[in-house]
Order: C-alpha cells, then structure tokens, then sequence
C-alpha cells in the first residue's frame, strides 16, 4: 500500500526526492465506502442476535483466552462490522468456544455462533 | 349527587400526590397501601438527585396534607383483585374488605430488581457487594462502611444490574441508576475524599436537567472514574475484598481491578400483579411489564377502560418528579371523567 513520494515526484516531474523520505500511508480511517461487507452480511444472516451488539465489553471481559492472548472478541467482531476483515483469523484461533460470553451477554447476541461463522468466513491470512 | 369518589391504589409518592389532586378538585378520594406507612420506596431513600434533596421532605408534605385534608387511607391493604365494568371499580383487599368506587387511578410503583439472580456478582455471597439500596441505607444511617464496620478506601460502582440485561429477563432501560450512581459516587466522596470510586457503564443516560452537570461535577470535582465497560463478574478475594472484571472498551483490554466495596445500581422491575390486574381489568401492559397508558403523549395516564387511570412508575421507571407529575395528570383526568359522570 505505501508508495515512495519519491516515486510519484519521479513519475509526475522528473525530480528525485529520495532524502526527504516522506511515504505516502494509507489512510487510519475506517473506510465504509471501500470495506468489504460481505462476511458481515453473512454472519449477520446467520447469527442475527449479532445485530443487538451495543459494545459493553462483557464478552472480553469474561473470555479467558482474552486474559492471555492478544484476543479481543469484541474488538474484533467490530472489525468485521467495518469491514475490516484481514489478519483477523489467526487472532480468532485462540478462542476456545467455551460460551462464557454467550452466558454474560445482557443483549442476548449469540457471540459463539458469531465466532463460529467467522471461523468459516474470515480469509486465511 | 353522591360524591364521585376514585380510589388511588398505591401510597407511594404517585398515589399520595394523585389522591391530593383529586381532592383539590373536588372529588372524594380513597388511597389503599399495602406497607404499614405511606411514602412507598422513597422511605428507604436518603437524598435525591440532582438536587441533594432529603427524600423526607418530598414525602413528609404529602402525608401532612393527607392527613390534613381527611382523605380516607387505609393502610395494610394488600390488594387481592380488582374488577368492575365501565361503570364503577371494585377494589378487593386480602383481608377480604372490599370498596368501590367509580374511578380507580392505579399508582402500584415498581419492584426492585433481585440482584442475587445475578449470581456472578455474588450479592448475597461476599458481603462486600452491596445494592444502591443498601448503599442509600448506609447514608440513611450515617454509617457508610464494609461488613467488617471499616471504611472503604476503594469502591467499584457496577451501572444496568437487572436493567438492559436480556439475560436477566429485564431488556428495558430503568432509566434513573446511571444518576443514582453519579449521585451515590459524589456522595462517597463527600464522606470520604481519599476513597477511589470507579463507576462501570454501558452508556451514561444523563436525560434530565441537571443530570449532565452533576456527571460533570463528579468527573471535574470530586475525580470519580468513569470506566465504559460492563463488569462481567465479581469474586471476593481472601482478605474479603472483591475482584471485578471488565473490558475497558475504550482502552480495547480486559481490566481487573480489587476493591474494599462493589455496589449494584439495582434496576425497576414490573410487580408481578400488574399482569393480573392487567387481566382482570382488560387493560394492557407493555413487553416490559409496566402498565401500558392509551399513547404516549396526552393519553398516557389513560388506559383502555375509561373509568381506570394509571401514574407513576406503574407505567415505567420514572425520577419522584416525573412520577409526582404524572400523578397530577391522572388525577385530573379521573376528576374530568368522574364529575362527566350524570
């Protein structure tokens, strides 16, 4: 994704720039208008408790395997919601489906089934 | 003409205040409480927000001009059935006294959520998670400390225990504990500056007026921690202290944090028996529970019969204010009908 302004000034006027060492980033912003919803609207389509999710954090709070990995249920979920669906999967695999969010949350959002479905939906990394 | 006479069911602030109403305009009210005192859930309260207010002194007037203006009051009176037809309401007591009347103005109030069903904050199993109610008891009785009779030094301040929780069967917002706990945590601080008070919420509902200002105060001078996250559960440790774990959300990690006291900002559930009276009468309740008014707005303390009005936080969680306004409006209303009346 990063391109050297170096680069773009060679392109465009000739000139090289190299010292400056300025590169062009893609942007932080979550970008709706270029995300790729379709995992979303699949896990939607099957878990659609999903929907209800209003970001308390019960679910990270009482996940185990959040207490030591670097997992983040629902961080990541939300990712997803966004759009945001790459270098998402290996972070999920260290859920071990025990269901204790399912038991916490006061929204009654099926958080394995969603878990469940991301395991199949995600890309591989 | 006989004297139009409603019965106000309820001696809680709504009912008093209805029943006060009712006499102003010239109608014969009757008010039935079960509870040996009128003054319903706020006899058990300390101060109110947003103002500090002693609950005493919102409840007191209204017993005085009970007693003053010789409205009829019968106390003990748990209500066993009520019926009727469109024409005159009868209110059956459990003592197997009846009265009648041809108005009824329903002022039940709410129920307290049972926070030991919430069996992962341990209420009822580590002494030191108490409800808000206990907490308000505690200011009541000027002795704010842990079972051990110690002051607490740190205090966590859980929001939504038995409200928007669909694991609990209670999906609705109770609506007045997210001030209740700005005001419970201003007053920690008050009693005792060096105590760290840490307030756990989902979102802070801060719809009334001055209710903003007061979270602002508890954030800017009394440095109350707001931590936007639900605790997912409560252990005591072995020096009876109590571990709570939450996500801090805004931070995206999980959180850990031991304190000398938890409090459950416990929410307003539906009695039971508004569903009966629901039934018995053919008017309606909401998915929640709470009795349900004609509309939202001009009608909302009419009910699909037009002899029974309801007030209060009978129809939902509702401050004293709102439920003491309510209440003037439904008498107003049940006077209009009554003196229609040939």
């Amino acid at each position: 994704m990063e391109k050297a302004v170096a680069d773009i000034h060679k392109g465009s006027s000739g000139t090289v720039a190299k010292k400056f060492g300025f590169t062009v980033k893609s942007g932080r912003a979550i970008d709706i208008d270029a995300a790729d919803m379709s995992v979303a609207d699949e896990v939607m389509a099957r878990v659609p408790s999903w929907s209800l999710c209003i970001g308390c954090g019960g679910c990270t709070a009482t996940c185990t395997a959040g207490a030591f990995a670097d997992y983040n249920f629902r961080r990541l979920h939300l990712m997803v919601r966004r759009g945001e669906v790459t270098g998402l999967r290996g972070r999920l695999s260290a859920c071990m489906l025990c269901g204790k969010c399912v038991l916490q949350c006061p929204r009654g959002v099926n958080t394995r089934g969603v878990i469940a479905a991301l395991m199949e939906l995600l890309p591989r990394d | 003409m006989a004297a139009k006479r409603v019965i106000v069911i309820g001696g809680g602030v709504a009912g008093m205040q209805a029943a006060v109403a009712l006499k102003k305009q010239g109608v014969t009210p009757m008010l039935i409480e079960r509870d040996i005192t009128l003054g319903g859930k706020l006899c058990r309260w300390d101060r109110l927000f947003p103002s500090g207010t002693r609950a005493g002194e919102v409840v007191s007037p209204l017993v005085e001009a009970i007693s003053e203006t010789g409205i009829r009051t019968v106390l003990c009176g748990e209500v066993s059935e009520i019926v009727g037809d469109d024409s005159r309401v009868e209110v059956m007591l459990t003592d197997g006294s009846s009265y009648e009347a041809e108005a009824a103005i329903i002022a039940t109030g709410f129920d307290l959520f049972d926070a030991s069903l919430k069996e992962e904050y341990g209420y009822g199993i580590y002494p030191n998670v108490v409800t808000s109610v206990d907490l308000e008891e505690m200011f009541r009785s000027g002795a704010v400390v842990r079972a051990d009779g110690s002051e607490p030094r740190s205090v966590a301040i859980l929001h939504c225990v038995g409200s928007r929780d669909r694991q609990a069967g209670c999906g609705h917002c109770s609506r007045v504990c997210c001030i209740t706990g700005v005001k419970q945590a201003i007053e920690l601080k008050q009693l005792y500056p060096g105590c760290n008070v840490y307030n756990f919420y989902m979102d802070m509902r801060m719809f009334g007026s001055g209710y903003e200002e007061l979270y602002k105060e508890a954030q800017e001078r009394y440095r109350v921690n707001f931590i936007r996250g639900r605790i997912s559960e409560c252990s005591g440790t072995m020096d009876s202290r109590v571990l709570v774990k939450a996500e801090d959300t805004l931070a995206g990690r999980p959180l850990r944090l031991t304190v000398d006291m938890t409090v459950l900002l416990v929410g307003k559930q539906a009695p039971a028996s508004n569903a009966k009276f629901a039934s018995e009468l053919g008017i309606c309740v909401s998915s929640d529970g709470f009795f349900k008014g004609a509309d939202c707005f001009d009608g909302a303390t009419l009910t699909s019969r037009r002899n029974i009005f309801v007030a209060g936080t009978a129809t939902g969680p509702k401050n004293v204010g709102e439920s003491m306004n309510e209440a003037v409006a439904a008498a107003i209303k049940a006077a209009e009908y009554v003196k229609g009346l040939a």
